[in-house]
């Protein structure tokens, strides 16, 4: 390190930029939520703006596994259901459990361990013809080994199948080929009845959090808001620091010719797993913390086309640039459900009335178009521009 | 001598008065038997009747169990009655003149169920000679439905006069098939079934499954029976003991609802016995509570693991066939076994012919993504799409062509022509602009494929639209009762396959396939030897488009069209052309064969989920490509440089 280098934020003066902005909306969010009293926002719209800060988390880390390593994975949502899938499972349980040992108290002798067992299978796995609980959910009753598998399993998943990709140097577009099959044959055994999660019922309740069932949904939902703007900080903070240290020029370069740095000697494998496992773990955190303030998860939430989308929210906003990502998620998630949601008013073209809920998918993808042709900076590399120029 | 005469004409009186001894008579003689039949007693009656040879029998029996047949309050005469209003129109049973009477003096005959069915068999032997062919033919159908010992002569008897070949040919199998079940002749029945060997069919399966039927039984020690099989009580411990349990010899297990449901009904002032309620909260504390009470001679005692071990310990436990003859059953079950050998051998022929099938559809979807990604390496997400309008041209097409087999052969060129101009305008307006970007192409190729499933939805709607092919591709080709194969997977087969021949023709033999192989290799070698590669690549392009959307057209037939339909295509043709090898069209084929072969085999092993064939087909592939990055056709030499 030479003496003249300048400190983190001095070379990274976005990062500081990004707090400051994250922390004041934070801020304006939680005081106008209806659960400090004023209620100018209501609490579905913090449980949006919430998701939205978990699909922004999530995007970063895309933006680091493509923008930065230029791996372009088409797998990291399902990591982000995985992780959702993780907590779901103890949310689910503790609930139900609360509820079938409020049932049972009527009983007139208390029920044995057994039978509370019993009938919490028989409420979960009704629906699915089955009342046995399935290996997978061995762990489902304590909440920190759940939390542990939140970021256990997709870096597990990750890993395996990273070194398995990286080692036979599979790349570029049949990576993504590959990274895709492999969200497709998750989905699809999740699909199945007997996976153990419920099939295409998927796990549902989840906003109900277990030991606060007295605390109303608007506290709640607060509470979820301010969790994830934490983790999109730190976060970003995180991956701020990778990027700008020596691993991230590594990665960079990798990204810019691979065989060069390999020539250089480095074991371009590792670092490129080391990306990959990091940014699957991340996106299962945030999965972790946008399904609770969803309520329900299923498994057509991790088809492939939803990693699709991230990546295109990545590329909206501008790879390269961790702010880019955050934009992209931010602006197309949410405009995305003003338009599906029937916010946007229709056009009347005289002949035709272009109603939105019908054509909004079609703008989505000419837009995209558009920008991978003219703007494959994106959002982010206007927004650089006008910095630049001013 | 005129004693003799005399007597001669008595004799041939007497005679015709029995030749002509009329139905009705008969009938008189077992009057209580027609008016008030039984199950158990009609059969006597029925032998008679037949016996008597009389032609009007068959008609009368017909009508009796039809519940036509009146009897006459004052006379006691049967007659064949219609009502008709409050009148009733009765026949005679032997003359056939027709009266109208009052209904009032008459008694409809009910014969029940049961009775009917006797009637019914009786019925059979007459159809069996039937002169209508028709009859004969249903005559053996109800016997192959419920066949019956009383039946297998007559049979044999009507086979002598049969000059229907086919009709003669079901008689001789359905001979054997009761001869099989029911002859009294131990060798006969084992030849009989022995000949059953050549027979795939599901009724002779049939036929040897009912004489190895068996129950199950228990015993104390093992009787002198004909013994299928003995089982070993612990395999299926619990099985075993309800078995026992069923049969009277042991005691039921109290299980844990009926221990729960004994503490509650014994509850006194919070406690079971001595033992307070609020501690009953485990399964040994109630077990123990509930022993208690049983020493009270409250409930009735505990069955412990060990009275179940020694239960099961002291008996024998055993399937018995119901059939008694040992010969019988081992010639049966060793004739079974050869026919499941056989079953078993066209069962992989019937699966390999779906394997075929199921490839020469993953063929079609992914041949136009051979050109694309596989010649020009392009990564075309909208290719989904494009088989998506050619789809939905065959159904457009339908709307204004009404004769089924002329509109698929308009549709199939307007398809291509359709996707053709639609992959060369996407060439034109983006692909072009992005040929040094390919990840970029995957994501604009997406948004066009959204763009394009969105629009088809806000035309076409949700609902699955028909693409219905012609009568002469809607059968089925069937080979025997378990190898079938329907036209139209054939057809597809076919198309497969003259695409194959085609796009192989266009590649290695004409002037445009040469111009494309130059570009692929050196695009700038071959501008500089004369071939505007602008121009290839946009007609490589449009080829592949167009490909996709005939290939939509046959899918369409197969499957429903829908806006999602390319999107169910479209990660299964990348893997096949990863799979199969990059750049070459053989590979393409060797790629959806492996795919297609591999889900079907996989769906033979768990027949009940598709979904998770398709689950460990796509883990397969992603460790066969581990192994094989290259695919199974992998390029040599240069061409596999990068």
């Amino acid at each position: 390190m030479t003496p003249t280098r300048k400190s983190f934020v001095a070379r990274n003066p976005s990062v500081l930029y990004f707090l400051a902005a994250l922390g004041l909306f934070t801020a304006i969010v939680a005081v106008l939520s209806e659960a400090s009293g004023v209620g100018l926002i209501s609490t579905s719209f913090v449980k949006t703006l919430g998701k939205t800060l978990c699909l922004c988390l999530v995007a970063i880390a895309m933006d680091v596994v493509w923008g930065y390593c230029g791996i372009l994975s088409l797998g990291h949502f399902a990591f982000f259901g995985i992780g959702g899938y993780a907590i779901g499972m103890w949310l689910m349980y503790a609930r139900t459990e609360i509820i079938v040992i409020d049932s049972l108290a009527g009983q007139v002798i208390p029920p044995t361990p057994q039978e509370v067992s019993d009938a919490i299978g028989n409420q979960i796995f009704g629906v699915v013809g089955s009342s046995e609980f399935p290996l997978l959910w061995a762990f489902a009753d304590h909440l920190w080994i759940q939390l542990a598998l939140v970021v256990l399993v997709p870096g597990l998943l990750a890993l395996v199948f990273g070194w398995l990709a990286f080692r036979s140097r599979v790349t570029g577009v049949y990576l993504s080929i590959l990274t895709q099959a492999m969200t497709l044959a998750l989905a699809l055994y999740l699909f199945q009845n007997d996976s153990g999660l419920r099939g295409n019922n998927g796990l549902s309740g989840l906003q109900n959090i277990p030991g606060f069932d007295d605390t109303g949904q608007d506290v709640v939902s607060i509470a979820f808001f301010l969790t994830s703007a934490a983790a999109l900080a730190l976060g970003y903070l995180l991956f701020a620091w990778i990027t700008d240290s020596k691993l991230g020029n590594i990665i960079q370069a990798i990204r810019d010719d691979e065989s060069r740095v390999r020539f250089l000697g480095y074991h371009v494998e590792s670092y490129k797993l080391f990306v990959f496992t990091l940014t699957a773990v991340i996106a299962g955190i945030a999965g972790a913390l946008y399904y609770p303030q969803a309520g329900i998860i299923n498994p057509a939430e991790i088809a492939p086309i939803a990693s699709i989308y991230l990546a295109v929210w990545v590329a909206i906003g501008g790879r390269g640039r961790l702010y880019g990502a955050v934009i992209g998620a931010a602006v197309v998630s949410l405009l995305s459900s003003w338009f599906t949601g029937g916010g946007a008013p229709s056009v009347d073209l005289g002949f035709y009335v272009i109603n939105w809920v019908d054509w909004w998918l079609v703008l989505l993808g000419l837009t995209f178009v558009a920008v991978t042709l003219f703007a494959p900076q994106g959002i982010g590399g206007l927004f650089d521009k006008l910095v630049r120029k001013s | 001598m005129m004693r003799l005469v005399f007597g001669m004409i008595l004799m041939l009186l007497s005679a015709v008065s029995v030749a002509a001894q009329d139905l009705q008579a008969l009938l008189q003689t077992h009057a209580d038997e027609v008016a008030k039949p039984s199950r158990r007693s009609v059969s006597v009656m029925l032998d008679d009747l037949v016996a008597s040879g009389l032609p009007q029998v068959p008609v009368f029996l017909e009508e009796w169990a039809g519940r036509n047949v009146w009897q006459d309050d004052a006379t006691g005469l049967f007659y064949i009655g219609a009502e008709e209003g409050d009148a009733l129109i009765i026949r005679d049973v032997d003359t056939g003149d027709e009266t109208s009477v009052d209904a009032g003096g008459f008694t409809q005959l009910r014969p029940n169920g049961g009775v009917r069915r006797v009637i019914g068999t009786a019925l059979v032997q007459f159809q069996l000679s039937d002169p209508d062919p028709a009859r004969r033919q249903a005559a053996l159908e109800s016997i192959a439905r419920r066949g019956e010992a009383e039946q297998l002569a007559p049979l044999i008897a009507s086979l002598e006069g049969e000059a229907d070949a086919g009709i003669r040919a079901r008689k001789e199998q359905l001979i054997t098939f009761l001869t099989a079940r029911f002859s009294e002749d131990t060798a006969a029945r084992v030849t009989a079934i022995e000949t059953l060997a050549a027979d795939t069919s599901v009724e002779a399966r049939a036929v040897l499954s009912q004489i190895l039927a068996t129950t199950d039984e228990v015993a104390e020690t093992l009787p002198d029976v004909n013994i299928a099989e003995l089982y070993d009580p612990a395999d299926a411990p619990e099985a075993s003991y309800q078995i026992l349990v069923d049969a009277g010899l042991a005691p039921a297990l109290v299980s844990a609802g009926d221990i729960r449901a004994a503490l509650e009904a014994n509850i006194a002032e919070g406690r079971v016995g001595t033992v307070p309620v609020a501690s009953l909260n485990t399964d040994a504390a109630r077990e123990d509570a509930y022993a208690a009470l049983a020493r009270a001679d409250l409930v009735p005692p505990l069955v412990t693991q060990d009275d179940v071990a020694a239960a099961l310990q002291s008996h024998v436990f055993f399937a018995q066939y119901v059939e008694t003859d040992t010969a019988v059953t081992q010639a049966a079950r060793a004739t079974l076994d050869t026919v499941e050998t056989r079953v078993g051998w066209a069962q992989t022929v019937d699966m390999t012919l779906d394997g075929l099938s199921l490839a020469s559809i993953y063929f079609l979807a992914a041949i136009g993504l051979a050109i694309t990604f596989g010649q020009m390496g392009v990564i075309n997400m909208a290719h989904g799409e494009f088989i998506m309008m050619g789809a939905y041209t065959g159904y457009v097409v339908q709307l204004f062509v009404p004769d089924y087999t002329v509109s698929i052969l308009v549709a199939l060129p307007l398809a291509f022509a359709l996707t053709f101009g639609a992959g060369v305008a996407m060439e034109r307006l983006i692909i072009r602009h992005l040929y040094h970007r390919p990840l970029e192409t995957l994501l604009a190729t997406f948004g066009i494929s959204i763009a394009l499933q969105q629009i088809a939805k806000n035309i076409f709607g949700t609902q699955a639209r028909p693409l219905t092919s012609p009568d002469w591709l809607s059968g089925a080709w069937v080979i025997s009762d378990v190898i079938q194969i329907s036209t139209i997977r054939i057809a597809i087969f076919v198309m497969a396959l003259i695409f194959l021949v085609a796009l192989l023709y266009i590649l290695k033999r004409t002037r445009l396939g040469l111009e494309v192989r130059a570009v692929t290799q050196n695009p700038g070698m071959a501008a500089s030897m004369g071939i505007n590669p602008d121009r290839i690549n946009m007609l490589t392009f449009g080829l592949g488009s167009g490909i996709a959307g005939v290939a939509g057209v046959a899918i369409g037939l197969y499957a429903k069209v829908t806006s999602e339909m390319g999107a169910d295509y479209i990660v299964q043709s990348f893997m096949t052309v990863v799979v199969g090898g990059v750049g070459n069209v053989w590979g393409t084929l060797a790629g959806a064969g492996l795919i297609g072969f591999l889900q079907k085999g996989i769906e033979f092993l768990n027949p009940s989920n598709t979904l998770a064939a398709q689950t460990y087909m796509i883990l397969f592939i992603i460790l066969f490509i581990q192994f094989r990055p290259k695919g199974i056709v992998a390029p040599k030499g240069r061409a596999a440089a990068d």
